[in-house]
């Protein structure tokens, strides 16, 4: 008895050793997303490319699409485009949200660095985003063919990141599939 | 020193003065509410800042929008529900009492209890142990007695 109190310690390090060490692979950046499992926010915005066509959260539904938060004064967006180029190419359906943006600079470029949108909601005032609970572009979520959000990635898509999206919506396609037969 | 005066003007750090958006509010409480709020309310993307202090144009956007509901007369329950539902419980700096949290509000009496049952342990343990000494000598013989005392010095029994 006496022999297992003197342990007592050692047993206490070990944990706290356990948990410090689990602490030190998290990121406190990331926080997670309230909206998770939620519908996209009601919302009215002009499309980018033609300010003529509203575009409401009814727009989104339909298909299981990424729904990418970008702008051109953000340096992170201009890195992860070339992956959005990718994606899209692959066959998936990317929806942009230009988010605090100037509608000549996305215009330009979208035409410089070719564009993988399906269409884009132009959010100058950030209304959108701040419904969606967005603190710092680029920010990139999985919507559902319901236009649920299903995954939120804070930061750069690269390759890395895309699988892991990759499979989430594969897996919401699979099960929007097994739901409709 | 005139000199010195000037230098020191110098080093007057600006940074203090940042921050301060000019808001104008309808009576004096709500000027109040939106300070507390903007204190209380935590900044998303900065790790340890309240919307108050923090710079970054998030934080200038939801203080806007504090002002905008304090302004409208929401109440503070209603501002932090509006938060909480965008940017989850991270923006309050008082976690709500959940299930979640429990553990965050209650652990630190759950280890005062501990020490105190430790302390108690020890305590019992230790005057059990002085008394066993006690009774030892209580238990010996006139012999013994004077023995024990002769080692330890002590003559008044002789």
């Amino acid at each position: 008895m006496r022999r297992f109190i003197l342990f007592i310690p050692l047993v206490i390090f070990i944990g706290m050793g356990a948990f410090l060490w689990k602490g030190l692979a998290l990121d406190p950046t990331e926080l997670p997303s309230a909206l998770l499992d939620k519908p996209l926010p009601a919302f009215e915005l002009p499309s980018l490319l033609d300010p003529e066509r509203q575009v409401t959260e009814a727009d989104l539904k339909g298909e299981v699409a990424l729904v990418n938060v970008w702008a051109t004064w953000c340096p992170s967006c201009k890195e992860e485009h070339a992956q959005l180029n990718r994606i899209k190419a692959e066959g998936y359906k990317v929806i942009g949200i230009n988010y605090k943006d100037d509608r000549e600079k996305a215009d330009i470029w979208l035409k410089k660095y070719l564009n993988p949108y399906a269409f884009n909601i132009f959010d100058d005032k950030g209304s959108l985003g701040l419904d969606l609970g967005v603190y710092g572009a680029p920010e990139t979520y999985v919507i559902d063919a319901e236009g649920i959000i299903r995954y939120k990635h804070v930061g750069v898509v690269d390759q890395r990141v895309w699988e892991t999206l990759r499979t989430v919506m594969d897996q919401l396609k699979q099960s929007g599939k097994v739901s409709a037969e | 020193m005139r000199y010195l005066v000037a230098l020191m003007l110098v080093f007057i750090p600006l940074s203090v003065f940042a921050a301060i958006d000019t808001y104008e509010f309808k009576d004096e409480a709500t000027r109040a509410r939106f300070h507390t709020l903007t204190f209380e309310l935590r900044c998303p993307k900065c790790q340890n800042q309240n919307l108050q202090d923090s710079n970054s144009p998030i934080a200038a956007d939801l203080r806007n929008e504090v002002y905008k509901m304090v302004q409208a007369g929401n109440d503070d329950a209603e501002i932090k529900a509006f938060m909480v539902a965008r940017y989850g419980e991270f923006v309050l700096y008082k976690p709500p009492v959940n299930e979640t949290t429990y553990l965050l509000w209650y652990g630190p009496f759950g280890l005062v209890v501990i020490g105190i049952i430790v302390l108690v342990a020890v305590s019992r343990k230790r005057k059990r142990h002085e008394s066993e000494v006690d009774d030892l000598e209580t238990h010996l013989n006139k012999d013994e007695a004077d023995r024990l005392n002769d080692i330890l010095g002590k003559g008044e029994h002789k």
